[in-house]
């Protein structure tokens, strides 16, 4: 209490606001590194298509497992397709889907946890009871059927991952706002009259609004990671599509002789999903909640 | 006697700042601590009093660091100390008793290992030897069944109880110093007395020295030989106990005394301006420059030293201390209140309330269905005029705060009606009110940390009642905005502010002006001062007490701090276990307090004056729930007659002097007794 | 106390009961039925009665439904399209691989959790736990198959240490087993260790920072003695729900790394089921995986009754 830093006597609006956090995650190396990878995933996602230098999907018998060399920088896969080319393309779709499918789990759990919070009593007892069961069937197993059974278009992709993995953020925002409303305000808010709308949109929302930001950032590089696995295991994007995971599982096989059809799509992968954590880490820290102590459900 | 045991030289304590300023919170501390005296520090929160008691253990908290100076323990320095070299000091020669015990002892550990693992660290004894010594330490700070004590968890005991033990744990190392951080906030009153009285008979039977921390000035009146006044990281008076409480040199002290709530006194204490600096903002000149009204342009560009007055055998650190030596007669004034009219209409009526606490919820207070038997609050009758105040006081658990909220319509009432106006019935349920009742009640919390919207500005939290019952917008509302404000005291550029730019009183000023947005008939308070420093206290009490006279509106005043009560209300009603005891016309229920109960509530009351000692009459027991049948203070009630009180509920009695009382016994014999 | 466990017991019992209505609704409302998904295009005439006959799909799905869980509860999982045997035989063996994997790769986890993240919490941002946190956090975003697939380039190809690929069959001994699961118990601990590291961390940490440690402290208790009697059984206690969570999410990642090792358990019987679209398969799978996570959770929350001194005594306070 006593080590209080000087109040600080600094009006913000929204925008320098969320300026001033950028700039909070930035000031730490892990924040600033985090940013960086994940700034040069976006740029080079929007910009690969133009900047390919070959064609992602030309087999060429002639061109078999190069090893890299100046022509095919990370040299050549078992279709003789260019590594390089492929790598830059392959977190296209990755990014895309579970972008979106963040989103979606960011919106439903979001807005079914807030319910369950404000609501209590049976009502949420059975719905947290039904997530609960659906959090105790492995989500690959789930995810793995519905795809089998639907097909693997980003139509089914995206909610479906947004579903599974909307779960989670289900219970970080029914905890928020079960704290949330049993604070003072929110009586005072009550006791004035206000409509619940109002007291959800006013004095609820924007206090629980952070700890499901970071949630949703986190779920991110969890899906990132869980699509990736469906791709790997041949349930994600179809070929010729270039895919991390999907050149992963290809390659693996031939790598005991052509390494590095495997390392780039792994480093591709790996940075985007390590970027993304520590960029979710640093958000959270600069918004002062600690996640560490979530388990990754 | 003479001897010194510890000394603190010029001691700076600092931390740094994120822009890497050092800033620090103790600023050249220099003061001595003979043996056998009880010495008490006295401050405000962010006075740095906790970080001095902790310093002169030689422990520093994370982030902080030692600036210059040192701790001298019997000519060591314990700031240079090795960890392996305070172990041995730490519990055997200084111990530690915390302010809130409930979490300074270790919650999976039994309470007899706890204080079984200070012998063993401290004492050659064997263990046939500690487990006698065990039960004694218990015995010794007076804790029921020792022999079982020892096998409880610490959750298993009362607060009282909790803090008992940690005494008990301080003691068994048979330290030569004991610092007592804040040892009895938190509790009850009765139970502060009972703990504060075990503390001084300690230091009488052991003879240990004693540093005693706390930011009241009552019980530091109790216990203390020395006073030492912090302010601002800084020691600004010092000396003996009745010298600083009678004739306090130091404008601090003086305002600080004067805004102190005092049962004795009708009518509010003098408020102090400002709130304390923060710690980095002090430039120049003297930290209390801005607050005192004795400051002069020397004042505000040098500080003053500590300067030492020999008649009064004190130190100083003011220019102009001259100035007080003789105006202490005037400590014992307050500012008197206008009188309401008793002829007013009844605006709220309580009749035949009961209140059970079933755990509520959201949207499903609907669903509630109230069995209980023996619901927490029970037959409250109040009859509240236009333009009064009317405090409920009581322990916690007397359910003050729950008859707030059923006013409020937070909670429903179990039987009984509430009428508003014309003895019009409000609706226990919040959604049946009509929205003109809901404007005309309105309420202030006692945390405004938690009261306010932490992502909302001033503006934002001001305009919500505004919008909400009188649909204003644009230049108007902000015009009525800057008026509230005013009405508080706050300046226009407040509007752009969150809530943790502000201070304390800050914040309370705020949601005083958000109750007053709604131009209500009654605002409910719901120990609205208890968060707020000493001399922040009284100035929200004086604007309070302001705001109703200009503007007639109506308090009710739930307070566990009598004395406070004492100060604003016209009228009092003693509540305990839910059930009321007394009620009646302030000026009487202080002067002749007839129910047992309000006697002992009033007797435990800790007043900054060495000569108003407090009685104890009753246990400190802890009831968990109200009896069943009869009286509801059967279980502690020192006057207590037999079966009658037991088996039948008291009937109500009205004295001569206005009171009503509920008791077995005869309220003129009462009086009697009394004498 | 009894009443509690037998709560939770209770609770367990019907999450597992919605899962199962929740798998068999699924299979149910997903187009074509078991038969017709996993005969495909030959889905017509004889054998589309037979398999109709034998999965018994010609009484309303209720009735169904109601037989099946009778035979769950049982312990029998009906028949499999693929293997065409009882199911119980074809998961026999598995689960018991599985089982040995998982087991193995706990027994090791969460220990080296518990030291790692009490080392990080007691060095707080000093070199050891800037060293180790940054470990963690790269062994915790990395997936299973990219740790697999780079254990077996560099341990197995490089170096040539270790077999890459198991190659034995599902009713391998015991002994067999352990030889063969070095690498993906090293793959799938990974993930898991750095997860429950960061978890002991910061409740390490926030316990640390408490009050009753202060006062332990000014007690003068040794520091290592304060840390084990005063720090340890508060800071893991709240941890123990999580491990378990965390453990439960293990499953996922066993089924990857099963399929990069070609480890014969369920997680490869998970992939050949859903390839093979042998749903009565799917269907015991998806209740043996949730048996699994509500059974650690059922564990946890017991361990916390137990060890916890509050719910010991059932005097909650407020």
């Amino acid at each position: 209490m006593e080590n209080n830093l000087i109040t600080e006597d600094i009006q913000k609006n929204k925008l320098e606001k969320a300026f001033e956090i950028l700039k909070t995650m930035a000031s730490k190396p892990s924040g600033l590194i985090g940013l960086t990878i994940v700034l040069f995933h976006v740029v080079l996602a929007l910009i690969s298509p133009y900047i390919a230098p070959y064609d992602y999907k030309a087999i060429s018998p002639n061109t078999m497992l190069l090893a890299p060399s100046a022509e095919h920088w990370f040299g050549t896969d078992s279709l003789g397709r260019d590594v390089f080319t492929r790598t830059i393309l392959g977190g296209r779709t990755a990014l895309t889907v579970t972008f979106f499918g963040s989103l979606i789990a960011l919106l439903w759990g979001g807005l079914l946890g807030i319910f369950c919070g404000l609501v209590g009593g049976k009502i949420d007892d059975v719905v947290m009871r039904v997530v609960d069961a659906f959090l105790s069937i492995p989500w690959i197993l789930a995810m793995l059927l519905i795809v089998s059974l639907l097909g693997t278009s980003t139509e089914v992709l995206i909610p479906a991952l947004g579903f599974f993995y909307g779960k989670g953020i289900v219970r970080v925002a029914r905890a928020a706002t079960h704290d949330v409303i049993a604070k003072d305000f929110i009586v005072s808010a009550r006791a004035r009259g206000h409509s619940n709308m109002s007291i959800i949109w006013n004095e609820i929302i924007p206090n629980v609004r952070d700890a499901i930001l970071v949630e949703g950032a986190m779920r991110w590089s969890w899906m990132l990671l869980g699509f990736s696995s469906l791709s790997f295991l041949g349930f994600g994007v179809s070929p010729p599509t270039p895919d991390w995971g999907l050149m992963i599982s290809n390659a693996r096989g031939l790598m005991s002789f052509a390494y590095w059809s495997v390392i780039a799509p792994i480093v591709g992968l790996s940075s985007l999903i390590i970027g993304i954590n520590l960029t979710a880490d640093a958000f959270a820290k600069a918004l002062g909640i600690d996640r560490s102590t979530k388990a990754p459900v | 006697m003479n001897e010194i045991i510890e000394s603190v030289k010029n001691l700076s304590i600092g931390f740094n700042s994120q822009k890497g300023k050092q800033i620090s919170i103790l600023r050249n501390v220099s003061t001595n601590i003979k043996k056998g005296e009880t010495v008490g520090i006295v401050g405000e929160s962010g006075s740095g009093k906790s970080t001095l008691a902790l310093a002169m253990m030689g422990y520093i908290k994370q982030g902080l660091f030692p600036l210059k100076g040192e701790c001298l323990f019997k000519s060591d320095d314990l700031l240079k100390m090795s960890s392996r070299q305070l172990e041995k000091i730490r519990g055997r020669k200084i111990a530690m008793i915390p302010q809130n015990a409930g979490q300074a002892l270790t919650p999976n550990l039994k309470i007899g290992y706890q204080i079984d693992e200070a012998l063993r660290l401290h004492t050659d004894l064997n263990k046939t030897e500690r487990d006698k010594k065990i039960s004694e330490l218990l015995n010794k700070v007076r804790l029921p069944s020792p022999e079982t004590m020892a096998f409880r968890y610490p959750h298993e005991l009362s607060g009282g109880q909790q803090q008992r033990v940690a005494v008990a744990m301080a003691l068994a190392g048979k330290p030569d110093l004991l610092l007592l951080d804040e040892p009895t906030t938190g509790l009850d009153v009765t139970t502060q007395a009972h703990v504060l009285e075990l503390l001084r008979f300690i230091a009488k039977d052991t003879g240990t020295s004693m540093i005693y921390v706390s930011h009241d000035l009552g019980a530091i009146a109790q216990v203390s030989d020395r006073i030492v006044v912090m302010y601002a990281g800084e020691i600004v008076l010092e000396g003996p106990a009745r010298k600083i409480l009678k004739e306090p040199i130091h404008p601090y002290t003086y305002g600080l005394l004067k805004s102190i709530p005092k049962l004795s006194l009708a009518g509010l204490p003098a408020s102090m301006p400002g709130s304390q600096p923060q710690p980095g903002s002090i430039n120049e000149g003297c930290s209390f420059y801005d607050r005192c009204n004795l400051a002069t342009d020397n004042c505000k560009k040098n500080s003053p030293d500590l300067e030492h007055i020999k008649k009064l055998d004190t130190n100083v650190r003011c220019f102009n201390y001259k100035e007080l030596i003789n105006q202490n007669n005037n400590l014992q004034t307050s500012i008197t209140k206008k009188s309401n009219n008793s002829e007013a209409n009844e605006v709220l009526k309580l009749k035949d309330v009961s209140i059970s606490y079933a755990k509520q919820k959201f949207f499903d207070q609907l669903l509630n269905k109230i069995s209980d038997q023996n619901p927490t609050v029970k037959d409250i009758n109040i009859d509240i005029k236009k333009g009064e105040t009317i405090a409920l006081v009581g322990e916690s658990g007397s359910g003050k705060s729950t008859i707030l909220k059923s006013i409020a319509g937070l909670l429903k009432t179990k039987d009984g009606q509430i009428k508003f106006e014309n003895d019009r019935i409000l609706s226990s349920d919040l959604k049946m009110r009509n929205p003109n009742d809901l404007r005309a009640i309105q309420l202030i919390f006692q945390n405004p940390d938690e009261s306010l919207n932490p992502n909302h500005t001033v503006e934002q939290i001001l305009s919500q009642p505004l919008k909400l019952y009188f649909n204003l917008s644009g230049e108007e509302l902000k015009k009525n905005i800057i008026d509230l404000l005013k009405k508080v005291r706050l300046g226009e550029f407040y509007m752009s502010r969150y809530p943790r730019q502000l201070s304390g009183g800050e914040k309370q000023r705020v949601a005083v002006a958000r109750a007053f947005a709604a131009k209500p008939d009654i605002i409910l308070c719901d120990e609205v001062t208890s968060a707020l420093d000493v001399s922040v206290q009284a100035a929200v009490l004086n604007l309070l007490q302001q705001l109703k006279e200009d503007l007639g509106t109506t308090y009710v005043f739930v307070s566990h701090d009598l004395a406070v009560v004492r100060a604003i209300s016209d009228r009092v009603a003693v509540l305990y276990q839910g059930r009321l005891c007394e009620i009646g016309p302030s000026q009487n229920v202080y002067k002749f307090p007839s129910h047992p109960y309000t006697e002992v509530l009033l007797g435990a009351v800790l007043e900054p004056d060495p000569d108003i000692k407090p009685k104890l009459v009753a246990e400190d027991i802890v009831e968990e729930k109200p009896p069943e049948k009869g009286c509801s203070f059967q279980g502690r009630c020192p006057r207590k007659i037999g079966d009658i009180c037991n088996s039948k509920v008291p009937p109500w009695q009205i004295g001569e002097n206005g009171n009503a009382i509920r008791c077995h016994i005869n309220i003129e014999e009462l009086a009697s007794l009394q004498q | 106390m009894l009443l509690l466990i037998l709560k939770r017991i209770g609770l367990g019992l019907i999450t597992l009961f919605i899962v199962s209505l929740i798998t068999f609704v699924g299979v149910e409302v997903l187009p074509g039925d078991a038969c017709t998904t996993y005969l495909e295009r030959e889905a017509y005439g004889a054998a589309l009665d037979a398999c109709i006959k034998r999965l018994g799909l010609d009484v309303p799905a209720y009735e169904r439904y109601l037989d099946w869980a009778a035979n769950v509860v049982r312990g029998d999982f009906g028949y499999s399209l693929s293997g065409e045997m009882p199911i119980n035989e074809v998961l026999g063996p598995r689960v018991k691989n599985s089982l040995v994997l998982a087991s193995v790769s706990i027994l090791i986890g969460i220990p080296l959790a518990i030291v790692l993240g009490i080392i990080t919490a007691l060095w707080r941002d000093k070199l050891p736990d800037i060293m180790i946190s940054t470990i963690t956090i790269f062994s915790m975003t990395i997936p299973e198959f990219i740790s697999a697939t780079l254990l077996i380039l560099i341990v197995a190809i490089w170096l040539g240490w270790l077999p890459g690929i198991v190659i034995i069959p599902s009713d391998a001994t015991f002994y067999e087993l352990l030889s063969n699961i070095i690498l993906p118990v090293v793959a799938i601990s990974m993930i898991m260790t750095a997860h429950m590291a960061r978890m002991v961390r910061s409740s390490v940490i926030q316990v640390m920072a408490s009050d009753y440690v202060q006062m332990a402290i000014l007690k003068g208790v040794p520091y290592w003695k304060m840390v084990f009697r005063h720090v340890l059984p508060n800071a893991l206690l709240p941890a123990i729900n999580v491990v378990a969570l965390t453990i439960a999410w293990l499953l996922g990642g066993v089924v990857v790394t099963e399929v990069v090792f070609n480890y014969p358990g369920l997680g490869r019987l998970v992939i050949e089921s859903i390839s093979n679209r042998d749903l009565p398969v799917v269907q015991a799978l998806a209740i043996i995986l949730a048996s699994i996570y509500v059974g650690i959770n059922l564990i946890a929350d017991l361990m916390t009754l137990m060890l916890n001194p509050r719910l010991k005594s059932l005097q909650i306070r407020k």
